[in-house]
């Protein structure tokens, strides 16, 4: 067969795929018909086991489809712009720095999931009205290679306040809190500790003791920081960097063979609180479906389930963390956190000061 | 959004002044056009312009205002500039760097050429934070630079530029080579027997016939460096903002869509210029070349300043290029009880938690979509391009720039276009896995169209009269004249526009999609968590998307290179 | 004989500019007619109004009695050999060749053995596989003939048939090609700014100038009777000088010229053709100095300037030409002698 024939077969078979799946993609979407099937949206992050999943769908009689939006900002945001004719019935993934947007803009519905009573008080927000429910917390925390400061002999930073001490110069690798979720979490951190005001003076000092500020988590934890499997590969040479507190139970789960311990910890007292929440959708095509989602989010085998696969502590009292949590993990008794409205106000001029202040 | 409707309507109209005996071939014209146009409007102009309008129509009141107000910001003036010259920076390195590479690899034979070509477009597919990895390791901390010479050049801006080049060496080898492996060379020897030196002859003969060919590449090197998001930030450091992150911060962070409206049309109206530049420097230079057979012209180098060129050409693409791929390659095999291919069993198994699938189901994604795109891509664009062959009017002049807009367009407004306006029966095409080779089809059919359209322009159009004389109606001549000789410029376009679509990841991670990940999407999941094996899978992930990029386009140089001697 | 192509004041602009002027044209079939003309006479222009690829302004091509207008290129069952031949430099021989051939359906058997059969007629048998590129001139030439000629069209057009091929070639394959057509009886519409081509070629010859037909017969009478002083000179005839005529005679700063009987009274123009210009000595006809001798193989042209008028040139026997500066004198030729419309 001479190529001419190839390359029109190819071309032909490509418009064929593309008409097919044209076709089939646009009868996929039953939303609407609000019946057997049920739509999460939600960010990249968003993972749940199979079998999990599967019993949901086996108890309820709904299917479950699952849209992932971009990142956690970008999905909250792609929401409350398609709120009118939403991509789905549940939507699950905004945390306390984005709440007050959501709400304010109406992007949910009241619902109160069944089991609410059983989710920690702390994280309870909206009491009234009952349109998210939180689904779990992180918290983002200093971590630091165990390794560097074993062979220095020298102590982990436990605090804010320690970070600024002359040992640790140069030793700490943090994230554009303008484009990265850690970065913002931690300079909020530092906002919650040290007050509207003295939070400058503190990044002022923090700056002054050599702090890197990289774009973003990936580059700093794999790159920079001289604990994670990346950062010794290319010579990563922070051994303090912005991360999360589940951060060394995640190195021991992926590391093959799995070692004892965690080749990093978590200087507990720099964290800050990130709640995630879902909601019901104003507008949603499949209420009823919907409800039954969140029931299934707030309830005890999702809860269960989360940890391992997202990395994040479930908020619903009384479940059981998995081995690893437990062993690997470190508790953060007294956590940074601030009121959802304070960071809608603040957010924005807090982000244009530190980065005249940093990276200017 | 009527804006959009009437931009349609205006743009299907009938040129007021056809061309003299244009009657029956502009009406042919339009209806290839016709298509093109179609796909422009709905998956491009209209979603565009809807969330440019959501943003600055508020409450049924057009706050022009804001664009003043934007602008007046001085650290918004600083962006732009910023982002206008490293852009122009990236482009001039990108040229200096790449041309003779490009006459290497349309001139010369030698061993491995073909996985040499192949292999310097991988960087085009790779996502930008495994780029910045492989590239850290060149230029960074402990990197080959510093070890040699103890230069570090990352968080400058040198390492922005030199990345730049690295993405972009294949767009320029691959848009200017395709052309000038085809140029007859006895037209440079003419010139030489005329006296010329052979720097004159190339400057007097050759460049001037490679003119649109170099102006599309650099049109296009600009374009995606002026719209470069995750190179600059990872290699530059926060301190480096462009257009680009300001628009993906405002309408993906801060949902300041009036702000972001304001930037994106900044970023058309660069952009437009940019164009109308590149139009304006072009229009006569397009002329009809005397093309050959590029393999009757490729030949072994001879003579010590052939050598040296061609050893010049390898050891730049080996530095700047195949040393930054390798160190990913051997990171993936660099496992944690010593090299091995323990990262790739990995990715074979469900259980890592990433994600529902075992990991290695991303290739098979990748290929489908990137499968889908490029027959959007090859189908629109070889329309378009055939449509803008002839000496065209004004209009279609306006449309053969209006291709190139969405090289210039964050995938950010994109996505978010899509959102708000494909949400409607018979076009509700959100959560449909069509959006997202449709999406990256926007970013191909430039590449095919520009691709093409010198070489289609280069035909002889007595070569198409012959064979209408011989019986042959408009579309077999095309098929049977212009087709054989584009065959080549088409197959690069096909591989260029494969190959973005296999490593696009900005509109992809900004389409709602269910989770069958692609390969940058799952490579930026593995990267995004902790741990040796997630990182280890991110590297062989990027490896498989590495091979699956360069096998596929060496496939593509073999169906060229297959010539069976007679026709059919 | 039925008129196989017929334009009717067929006009083509340019601009303002007319590229074909109300041209009325007649081949009959199995004729060979060369249209001869310089360089932008719009000759290349009426092939390409003939083949379809040129639309009218007014006027119309009629082919085998059907007006053409709306038939495109490919339908109109001509075949038009270009200038420079544009074979399909992707192709092989027999992929130029079989072109027009599968064009219009031919078997795979068809297209062989007609490309054979051409390849052979043309003098370039078993050429099938060669590259396009590794052909010489002559070679092309007869390549783009054979493609041309493949698919039987009832008219074939020829452009510059063999423009860019050196003189002997072209002596030679110009006998070759009028010999095939006459072979195959094919009709045939050739243009040509070449008068030997055109006249070795032609039934009948055409001389065209600025869009309009200017001279049309065959060529013995184009090149004994040429009409106008455009013509005269198109042809290579230099020795022109404006005349009154009374009688048999004509008044010319050349002194008097005799002219044929029934030459029209009055103002114009005479023409001498070379071979009626006669040496004599130098005190009995018109005193002329030898400016300069071109060997022409049979005969010497001798150019000679008269003391009054503008130069002329004599064809002379090798063997009585006479030496640059040397002074002659010259008497005409009434044979010879044409006089040209105004």
């Amino acid at each position: 067969m001479s190529t001419k024939k190839v390359t029109f077969t190819a071309v032909a078979v490509g418009i064929g795929l593309v008409a097919v799946s044209a076709c089939g993609g646009s009868g996929g979407d039953s939303t609407k018909a609000g019946s057997k099937s049920v739509t999460l949206v939600s960010h990249d992050s968003f993972n749940v086991s199979k079998d999990v999943l599967k019993d949901f769908e086996k108890r309820s009689g709904y299917k479950v489809k699952v849209l992932k939006d971009g990142d956690a900002g970008a999905a909250v945001n792609k929401a409350i712009l398609s709120k009118d004719n939403p991509q789905g019935d549940v939507f699950f993934g905004v945390d306390n720095t984005l709440l007050s947007r959501a709400l304010d803009n109406g992007l949910f519905q009241s619902y109160e999931a069944k089991g609410s009573d059983k989710i920690k008080p702390e994280y309870r927000v909206d009491r009234d009205k009952h349109r998210v429910t939180p689904v779990d917390s992180g918290d983002i925390c200093v971590n630091y290679d165990k390794k560097y400061f074993a062979d220095k002999k020298l102590a982990p930073p436990k605090s804010f306040d320690d970070l600024l001490a002359p040992r640790y110069k140069n030793l700490l690798v943090t994230e554009n809190a303008a484009t990265s979720s850690p970065g913002l979490g931690f300079l909020l951190g530092t906002a919650a500790k040290y007050g509207d005001k003295g939070w400058e003076r503190y990044w002022k000092q923090l700056r002054a003791n050599g702090v890197k500020v990289v774009d973003g988590w990936e580059q700093a934890y794999n790159e920079e920081f001289s604990g994670s499997a990346g950062g010794k590969k290319a010579k990563g040479d922070r051994p303090l960097v912005v991360s999360y507190a589940s951060s060394p139970p995640v190195e021991v789960l992926y590391g093959k063979p799995q070692p004892k311990e965690a080749p990093t910890g978590v200087a507990t007292g720099t964290c800050f609180r990130q709640v995630e929440y879902a909601g019901l959708l104003s507008n949603a095509g499949n209420t009823k479906g919907g409800k039954a989602l969140l029931d299934f989010l707030a309830g005890e085998e999702f809860q269960e389930d989360m940890p391992l696969n997202m990395f994040v502590n479930p908020v619903r009292e009384g479940t059981k963390l998995p081995e690893l949590f437990t062993e690997h993990g470190v508790t953060v008794d007294k956590p940074q956190t601030m009121d959802p409205k304070k960071i809608a106000e603040n957010r924005e001029p807090w982000i244009k000061s530190w980065t005249s202040l940093v990276l200017k | 959004m009527d804006l959009a409707r009437t931009e349609v309507a205006e743009a299907k109209a009938p040129p007021a002044t056809p061309a003299r005996g244009a009657g029956r071939g502009g009406a042919a014209r339009l209806g290839l056009m016709a298509l093109p146009v179609a796909f422009f409007a709905v998956f491009f102009a209209y979603p565009v312009t809807a969330i440019v309008a959501r943003g600055l129509h508020v409450d049924g009141v057009w706050r022009f205002g804001r664009i003043a107000e934007v602008l007046g910001q001085s650290d918004i003036r600083h962006v732009l500039w910023f982002t206008t010259w490293q852009a122009l920076a990236s482009t001039a390195l990108t040229l200096l760097i790449a041309l003779p590479g490009a006459y290497v690899f349309a001139r010369f034979d030698f061993p491995g050429k073909q996985v040499l070509r192949a292999v310097v477009t991988v960087p085009f597919v790779l996502p930008t934070v495994v780029v910045g990895t492989a590239f850290l390791a060149l230029i960074g901390r402990g990197g080959l630079f510093d070890e040699l010479w103890g230069v570090r050049l990352d968080t400058t801006v040198w390492a922005i530029l030199l990345a730049h080049v690295f993405f972009n060496y294949a767009v320029v080898v691959r848009t200017v080579g395709g052309l000038w492996s085809q140029l007859d060379p006895r037209q440079e020897e003419a010139a030489r027997m005329l006296g010329a030196s052979r720097w004159t002859a190339w400057r007097t003969v050759t460049l001037p016939a490679l003119g649109p060919a170099v102006a599309a590449a650099a049109l296009m090197v600009f374009l995606f460096t002026f719209t470069s998001f995750g190179v600059v930030q990872i290699l530059g450091g926060p301190a480096y903002s462009t257009l680009e992150v300001e628009i993906y911060r405002q309408t993906a962070q801060l949902l300041d869509l009036p702000t972001a409206a304001v930037l994106t049309l900044v970023q058309f109206a660069a952009v437009g210029l940019i164009l109308a530049i590149h139009a304006w420097t072009t229009r006569r230079r397009e002329s009809a070349l005397k093309l050959v057979d590029a393999s009757a012209v490729a030949r072994r180098p001879r003579g010590a300043g052939q050598w040296s060129l061609l050893g010049l050409v390898v050891a730049t693409v080996a530095l700047l290029i195949l040393l930054p791929l390798g160190v990913l390659i051997q990171r993936s095999f660099d496992g944690p009880d010593g090299y091995g291919l323990a990262y790739y069993r990995e990715l074979t198994s469900a259980e890592g938690g990433a994600f529902l699938v075992p990991p290695i189901e991303a290739v098979w994604n990748s290929l489908q979509y990137a499968l889908a795109a490029t027959a959007i891509a090859v189908v629109v664009g070889g329309l378009a391009a055939t449509a803008l062959t002839r000496r065209a009017g004004r209009l279609v002049r306006g449309f053969d720039a209006l291709l190139m807009l969405p090289l210039g367009v964050s995938a950010v407004t994109v996505g978010f276009g899509f959102l708000i306006t494909l949400d409607e029966p018979p076009l509700d095409l959100r959560a449909t896995w069509i959006l997202v080779p449709l999406a990256q089809a926007l970013v191909g059919v430039p590449f095919v169209v520009r691709t093409m359209l010198p070489v289609l322009r280069a035909v002889d159009g007595r070569l198409r009269e012959a064979a209408a004389v011989l019986g042959a109606s408009p579309l077999r001549a095309w098929r049977e004249v212009d087709l054989p000789m584009v065959r080549r410029a088409l197959l690069i376009a096909a591989g260029f526009a494969f190959a973005v679509s296999l490593g696009e990841f900005g509109a992809t991670v900004f389409i709602a999609r269910p989770d069958n990940p692609t390969l940058p999407v799952a490579v930026a999941r593995l990267l995004g968590r902790a741990g040796d094996l997630n990182y280890g899978q991110a590297m062989a992930l990027s490896t498989i998307l590495m091979v699956v990029c360069a096998v596929s386009l060496l496939l593509l140089e073999r169906i060229r290179t297959e010539r069976t001697s007679g026709e059919f | 004989m039925t008129a196989l192509l017929r334009l009717r004041e067929a006009t083509v602009r340019f601009g303002a500019r007319a590229v074909l002027d109300a041209v009325d044209l007649e081949v009959t079939e199995h004729e060979i007619v060369c249209v001869l003309g310089p360089s932008g006479s719009g000759k290349s222009t009426l092939l390409r109004a003939v083949a379809g690829l040129q639309a009218l302004d007014a006027g119309r091509v009629e082919l085998g009695g059907r007006d053409q207008r709306g038939v495109p290129a490919h339908k109109r069952g001509v075949g038009l050999m270009f200038q420079d031949h544009q074979l399909f430099p992707q192709r092989d021989v027999a992929g130029n060749v079989a072109f027009g051939l599968r064009m219009h359906g031919a078997s795979r058997g068809e297209q062989a053995d007609r490309v054979a059969e051409l390849l052979e007629l043309v003098g370039l048998p078993k050429a099938q596989r060669r590259a396009v590129a590794s052909l010489s001139g002559g070679e092309q030439q007869r390549v783009a003939l054979a493609r041309a000629l493949a698919p039987r069209p009832r008219l074939l057009m020829l452009d510059e048939p063999l423009g860019q091929l050196d003189r002997s070639l072209r002596e030679r394959l110009v006998v070759e090609l009028r010999e095939l057509f006459d072979e195959l009886g094919t009709t045939v519409l050739a243009v040509t700014h070449d008068q030997g081509e055109a006249f070795a070629l032609a039934d009948r010859v055409v001389v065209m100038r600025d869009g309009r037909i200017a001279q049309s017969g065959t060529p013995l009478e184009v090149w004994q009777r040429p009409v106008d002083e455009f013509v005269a000179r198109f042809l290579g005839f230099d020795n022109i000088v404006g005349a009154t005529v009374t009688g048999d005679r004509a008044d010319t700063v050349w002194g008097k010229i005799p002219v044929p009987a029934g030459a029209p009274a009055g103002r114009c123009e005479v023409l001498v053709r070379p071979a009626g210009v006669r040496l004599v000595a130098a005190d009995e006809g018109l005193p002329c100095a030898v400016t300069a001798r071109t060997f022409r193989g049979t005969h010497v042209a001798v150019h000679l300037q008269p003391e009054e008028g503008p130069r002329l040139e004599a064809a002379c026997a090798l063997r009585r030409a006479p030496e640059v500066g040397e002074r002659v004198g010259i008497t005409f030729d009434a044979e010879d002698v044409v006089v040209l419309g105004p």
